[in-house]
């Protein structure tokens, strides 16, 4: 591997600069102007689309925080955080989260035990067996299954849900969490799946033929290199699945019922911090009074909360990003 | 086992016998409509290495990949004709994908470590194939990576991340992959063709030291490494074998005008 490699063999002509240099100012003009307004005026514009949503983040936590701090006024924020018994509206009033925060962390156990397996099974399925052909009419179905107005899960719950649940434990009320928490679940597959299985097929081709070419079926492909591979994608899906069952409000409002209630039963009715927020905005509740701040208050905890679960999830992606 | 000698003087060990191991057998393969091998009949010898040469697309990977059914993983993929590796039909129904795999191993062109550390992806292998007891893995990781002449690089930080290793050294960890599982036949598929000079040369070093334990086929479009490595060499163009012979013999007075303008660099 020595010259001969460089050798032109006489094709290409050579060439020699002179020392003068080309002045014709007239024939290169480089300006523009129409361009030049249009280019300052568009990032600030664009910024002000940007901006949009940032603002509206301020206000909200500036509404949340000032009628919280005036909930608090009134009551104890250690009662608040500690009560056991949530009675905002009847004598003798109480206002403990502590119920609310059962009702809910109950609906989205429920609901994680549903959809996480499901879910990811579903995206194993999707990312590792389905041929393209199938992979390209199911993916489409579950964006649609996401796109579905929770009221309708909600009925779904009511009218199709609790009746089987009934047919099985026959002491199961009208409204319960079992039911409400199941359709929650069904609900947010969809996103447990989707977001899997963008982790699974970003996990590079080479790493199965590595695993496939040391004689692993196809099974043991996926889950002892592609799942682990996919690991920060699959646990940030799940924190934000879990996340969003926290925050789901039609499903539980509709169908778990509206009753404070401090029990893990699953076959009770129950209310979360969401129902709640929606029995005391429909009522005819004044602005100013307790009741009122006091949903203030359960929508701050539950922002704190799912803005909490949302920074766990990016760190989580982030942090745990293998290299590939 | 000097690498550094001028083509076309080939480093094989002198003439030896070898026995076929793998008989190719009028083999023709489809990917949908493409004829991607034509006919081709081929054996390999059992302890020794052959060289797969020939321009891009020609048929040679695709040969090496129908050796351990890695294409099977190819929607689309036909095959007619015979692959016998001692003796059984490799694509005959009976025969377990897995096991054959197991059995026939294989390096990537790029190095490909699993997002695992250094002893875990020694270990993968085993493991799948039901070795649970630690002090077996631990003599299996260590005899691996010492046959894939990796060892005394890594043998203090075992728990490291495979990706933390220089591409040469994740090359020869994925040679002591392919190795923890005891195959008998190990296919290379341009091995070499992501890695440096000096990295290549510790690739071809450790492939001299293989061949007597192992039978190697490789694919290289570099034709200098099949002189300096193999023991037999076969040229291909557009799907079919257009010679098949003695790596010296092959270089030196190549029979078919068509290797000779590849060998001599006229086109490729």
């Amino acid at each position: 591997m020595n010259g001969e490699w460089l050798q032109t063999g006489g094709a290409v002509e050579p060439l020699k600069q002179t020392p003068e240099t080309v002045r014709a100012a007239g024939a290169y003009s480089f300006k523009n102007e129409r361009k030049s307004v249009m280019n300052r005026l568009m990032p600030v514009l664009l910024m002000l689309c940007a901006s949009v949503s940032i603002i509206t983040t301020v206000g909200i936590v500036y509404t949340l925080v000032s009628e919280t701090v005036l909930f608090f006024r009134e009551v104890p924020i250690v009662e608040f955080l500690t009560g056991t018994r949530w009675s905002p509206l009847f004598e003798p009033r109480a206002f403990g989260i502590l119920p609310l925060l059962a009702g809910t962390l109950l609906i989205t156990i429920i609901a994680c035990v549903v959809a996480m397996p499901i879910g990811l099974a579903s995206a194993v399925y999707l990312s590792e067996y389905a041929p393209r052909r199938v992979r390209n009419i199911i993916k489409p179905i579950l964006e649609v299954l996401a796109g579905v107005p929770t009221i309708v899960y909600g009925y779904f719950a009511l009218s199709f849900m609790t009746p089987i649940v009934r047919a099985i434990f026959p002491e199961t009320g009208i409204f319960n969490a079992l039911s409400a928490g199941i359709v929650v679940g069904i609900m947010i597959i969809p996103m447990v799946t989707s977001l899997s299985e963008d982790a699974m097929n970003a996990v590079p081709k080479s790493l199965r033929d590595g695993a496939y070419a040391l004689g692993a079926t196809k099974f043991e492909s996926a889950l002892k290199i592609v799942l682990p591979a996919a690991l920060s994608g699959i646990v940030a899906s799940f924190v934000l699945a879990f996340s969003r069952a926290v925050g789901e409000t039609m499903i539980v409002t509709v169908a778990a019922g509206a009753t404070p209630n401090l029990t893990f039963n699953p076959l009770e009715s129950i209310q979360t911090m969401t129902a709640y927020i929606v029995q005391v905005s429909l009522g005819d509740t004044q602005r100013g009074s307790i009741e009122y701040g006091s949903i203030f208050a359960v929508g701050m905890a539950l922002f704190i909360i799912t803005f909490l679960l949302n920074s766990i999830a990016q760190y989580v992606a982030r942090k745990f990003r293998e290299e590939y | 086992m000097s690498i550094s000698m001028p083509m076309p003087a080939s480093a094989a060990t002198p003439a030896r016998t070898a026995r076929t191991l793998i008989e190719i057998d009028r083999l023709n393969l489809y990917y949908g409509d493409f004829h991607a091998l034509k006919n081709v009949s081929l054996d390999i010898p059992e302890r020794a290495v052959t060289a797969f040469i020939g321009p891009s697309g020609c048929g040679k990977s695709t040969l090496l990949r129908s050796l351990n059914r890695m294409n099977d993983l190819i929607p689309g993929t036909r095959i007619e004709g015979r692959i016998a590796i001692a003796g059984t039909d490799i694509y005959s129904p009976e025969v377990d994908v897995e096991t054959l795999r197991k059995k026939v191993g294989m390096v990537f062109q790029q190095p490909n470590p699993f997002p695992k550390s250094i002893y875990d992806n020694v270990a993968y292998g085993p493991r799948l194939h039901g070795i649970r007891k630690k002090s077996r893995l631990d003599e299996i990781v260590e005899s691996s990576l010492k046959a894939a002449a990796l060892w005394d690089e890594v043998k203090d930080h075992l728990k490291r991340s495979a990706l933390s290793l220089s591409g040469g050294q994740q090359q020869r960890l994925c040679i002591a992959r392919a190795l923890a599982v005891e195959p008998d036949i190990l296919l290379m598929d341009e091995a070499t063709s992501a890695l440096d000079p000096i990295s290549t040369l510790k690739i071809e070093e450790l492939v001299q030291q293989l061949k007597d334990r192992y039978t190697i086929v490789m694919v290289t479009h570099n034709m200098h490494q099949a002189a300096r490595v193999s023991n037999q060499t076969v040229f291909f163009l557009n799907g079919e074998v257009v010679e098949s012979a003695d790596t010296e013999q092959l270089f030196a007075g190549p029979s078919d005008s068509r290797t000779e303008d590849y060998i001599s660099g006229r086109f490729g």
